[in-house]
């Protein structure tokens, strides 16, 4: 009896599996590690707000694709004037918000003033303050007048801080995001979930999936369990690279390692003293061991970078070998900086593991020349407060995960305080010049100037990895930005 | 019931050994990294295997047992000098105010979650192991205050204390003089059971980050470490746990010998 009862229940749970598996899966269970702190990704800096909306939900004028590129997006072309200050954009015509309102010429002027406006909250305000004014032509046609030529303007406009928001729904942002995407925002459960549905207006080609819920999951072992158990269909930017090696050996899962723009750096405070003498950056940057840094700290993952320009980019130059790993050099550099029986300074670390397990390695190999680096270990919220906003460190490892923002070393006031004119010159010509080739002359002296000035220690270019089961398709490998664009993913079979 | 007693002590003996001889020789240096060496299993030249930076795991443990033992011992030490003065306080103005206002803030104190307020006290003052040492002993005040009161008492309605009384010595003279001897052995147990819980919560605390810094080694960051490798390297993990498992079982063990033998009250049924 006992026997033929399992042998029904056995063969019924066959039946129910053969069924979902004749069934095509409609939806997507995805999780990332950071929640964001509310839903607006045109007044935050927080990359998680991108990471969930991008694309999916808001669109902008011009947007990234997988591999980089920008294209057109909401914009359906431009004309640039021949002297590069007026761009005239031609919108697609038709396209509704979710809440049904039209998308027209208002609402992107209304977008843009919002993002200059001086009381505007937006995280990279500096990207558009060369953008004078928006006119509305007509109801599809707007034009952006520069004060001064950009030649990154389209670059800058595909960035999740520009989508096009609308005046109408713009109250409830925060909380009840209204955009353009081929997903619909439904709800979301604080810390634990953010679910979308498929736009079925879109004025593209639609989402594949009906359903996509966004699965918040910050601790590296829950995350290991909760993909495993197939809790979630896919992870993207896995927090435990040590469980790769697991997950490619599964049949049930497909492992995607990608690049990302994340340049990872040992953040050096260039005023606070003895780094703001060269020669004690450059002996920090030669007591650094990258590879081991890689192995241990990534298990493999990430691209050994000397200079803060991604390696994908065509313009970067591989400039590693002037600060390859070599103590005793390091030892003699900080002797001649008056420093040869070391130093004692400080080392904050935030959450991801990169930083945590970096910085124990990076202590480890400062030791050995004679610097005493004294870990603090630091939430997120207490790094911004501290390090990023109160210069108050000395040195820090974080990941840039911003795509080319090299011009941050042309501002005196960021948070590592590199103070240099000619680089800021430099960046200057580069910001108004629009001749692709001379851009990337201009893009390489950049690169060598702060090289030469070991302004931070360069570590690695951030991987991202992708855990998802095996029939999954269309998810982005490299993140160009902070995005997990699921418009294109669907199940095969 | 000697077998308690020898089987703890030995077990203690061992980890207060592999401390001490850590100040002079560990088989490897602890905070060396060998990245190319990470993660191996115990084996012949790494007797507990690597961890993931490639630092000795037996090099580890035997240091860390230096913090565990250090930080635990500091915090009994604060709990005892603190607790016991107060109890004996208490007991000597036994229904008094000061007995009431002692024994009440000793409810307040036990009334709050341990890990809460060590995460206070690190909030303020930063993680660190000297932190995780005021926070332990914070909450050993009030466990070796009431275990004193309550032998106390009993001990002032005694003969021998009405005698020292009518002798004309002060409460404060009878209290270190005869009381005080007589809950020794009570207070002895009670440390090494306090020793073992401090040796747990000092784990604990640095599991959650807010004991021990790196690069100083402790068993709960190893196991914190250990936690996603857990699949990959159990033994990253295990040799830390089993540290912990072993001292702390080792203490209790101790314990329990030490009340067999010190207890009067159970000095009849041994002879």
């Amino acid at each position: 009896m006992s026997y033929l009862s399992t042998f029904f229940v056995s063969a019924g749970t066959a039946a129910i599996m053969a069924g979902a598996a004749f069934a095509q899966q409609t939806d997507i269970t995805i999780a990332i590690q950071l929640e964001p702190p509310h839903l607006d990704p045109t007044s935050a800096a927080a990359g998680a707000i991108d990471s969930v909306l991008y694309s999916n939900v808001f669109e902008g004028l011009t947007r990234f694709m997988a591999d980089g590129s920008v294209v057109p997006g909401l914009a359906a072309s431009w004309e640039i004037s021949d002297d590069g200050l007026t761009y005239t954009f031609k919108l697609r015509e038709g396209i509704k918000f979710h809440d049904g309102t039209a998308m027209d010429a208002e609402d992107v002027k209304f977008s843009l003033d919002r993002i200059t406006a001086d009381e505007s909250t937006n995280a990279q305000k500096a990207l558009y303050a060369a953008i004078a004014d928006v006119t509305v032509i007509d109801a599809n046609t707007v034009e952006v007048r520069l004060s001064e030529q950009n030649g990154n303007m389209l670059f800058n406009l595909a960035w999740g801080d520009a989508v096009i928001v609308a005046p109408e729904s713009i109250e409830g942002i925060k909380q009840n995001p209204i955009g353009t995407g081929a997903f619909m925002f439904e709800s979301w459960t604080q810390g634990d979930k953010v679910e979308l549905s498929r736009n079925p207006e879109y004025w593209g080609t639609p989402a594949k999936l009906d359903k996509a819920t966004f699965k918040f999951i910050s601790d590296p072992t829950a995350a290991f369990a909760a993909v495993m158990a197939e809790d979630v269909d896919a992870f993207s930017g896995f927090p435990a690279p040590e469980n790769l090696p697991q997950f490619e050996a599964d049949p049930r899962f497909q492992v995607l390692v990608g690049s990302t723009e994340g340049e990872t750096i040992l953040s050096t405070n260039n005023k606070m003293p003895p780094f703001d003498n060269v020669k004690v950056r450059q002996a920090v940057a030669h007591a650094i061991d990258r590879q081991a840094i890689i192995d241990g700290a990534m298990f493999g993952l990430g691209t050994p970078i000397g200079t803060h320009f991604a390696p994908h980019n065509p313009a970067y130059i591989d400039l590693a070998g002037q600060s390859n790993y070599d103590p005793d050099k390091a030892r003699a550099l900080l002797a001649e900086a008056g420093f040869a029986d070391g130093f004692e300074t400080t080392l904050h670390l935030p959450p991801p593991s990169y930083a945590r397990r970096g910085g124990e390695i990076i202590a480890a190999q400062l030791a050995e020349v004679g610097i005493t680096a004294k870990i603090t270990n630091v939430e997120w919220a207490q790094w911004l407060e501290t390090v990023f906003k109160g210069k108050d460190f000395a040195l820090t490892i974080v990941s840039h995960t911003e795509p080319m923002d090299i011009g941050i070393y042309a501002n005196p006031d960021y948070y590592f305080q590199y103070d240099n004119p000619g680089f800021q010159d430099l960046i200057a010509k580069l910001n108004v010049e629009t001749d692709p080739n001379k851009r990337v002359s201009l893009m390489g002296e950049a690169q060598k100037v702060i090289a030469d000035d070991y302004v931070n220690g360069y570590l690695f270019q951030l991987a991202i990895p992708t855990v998802a089961k095996a029939g999954l398709q269309g998810l982005w490998v490299n993140a160009p930005t902070q995005a997990t664009d699921l418009t294109g993913v669907s199940w095969s079979k | 019931m000697r077998r308690n007693l020898i089987i703890g002590g030995t077990l203690c003996a061992v980890f207060i050994l592999a401390a001490l001889v850590s100040f002079f020789w560990t088989p490897y240096d602890h905070s060396v990294l060998d990245i190319p060496n990470k993660l191996q299993p115990p084996n012949g030249t790494h007797l507990l295997g690597t961890d993931h930076f490639g630092r000795d795991i037996l090099s580890m443990i035997m240091v860390g047992a230096r913090t565990s033992i250090a930080v635990a011992l500091v915090a009994v030490g604060i709990g005892m000098g603190l607790g016991i003065p107060l109890g004996l306080w208490a007991a000597a103005r036994s229904g008094s105010w000061l007995d009431e206002l002692i024994m009440r803030g000793n409810d307040l104190v036990f009334a709050f979650p341990f890990l809460v307020i060590a995460i206070l006290i690190t909030a303020i003052f930063g993680a660190g192991a000297i932190n995780a040492i005021i926070a332990i002993g914070i909450f050993n005040i009030p466990v070796f205050a009431r275990i004193t009161r309550g032998a106390a008492l009993s001990l002032w309605q005694r003969e021998f204390i009405m005698a020292a009384r009518v002798a004309g010595k002060s409460a404060a003279r009878i209290s270190v003089e005869h009381i005080l001897p007589n809950v020794t052995n009570l207070l002895i147990v009670q440390g090494t059971i306090q020793f073992s819980l401090g040796i747990l919560a000092e784990a604990g605390l640095s599991y959650v980050g807010l004991g021990a810094q790196p690069p100083l080694p402790s068993w709960g960051r190893m196991l914190a470490d250990a936690q996603t490798l857990v699949s990959i390297s159990p033994h990253m993990a295990l040799m830390p746990g089993f540290a912990i498992i072993l001292t702390v079982l080792g203490l209790n063990l101790m314990g329990d010998g030490l009340r067999d033998y010190l207890d009067p009250r159970l000095r009849v049924a041994r002879t």
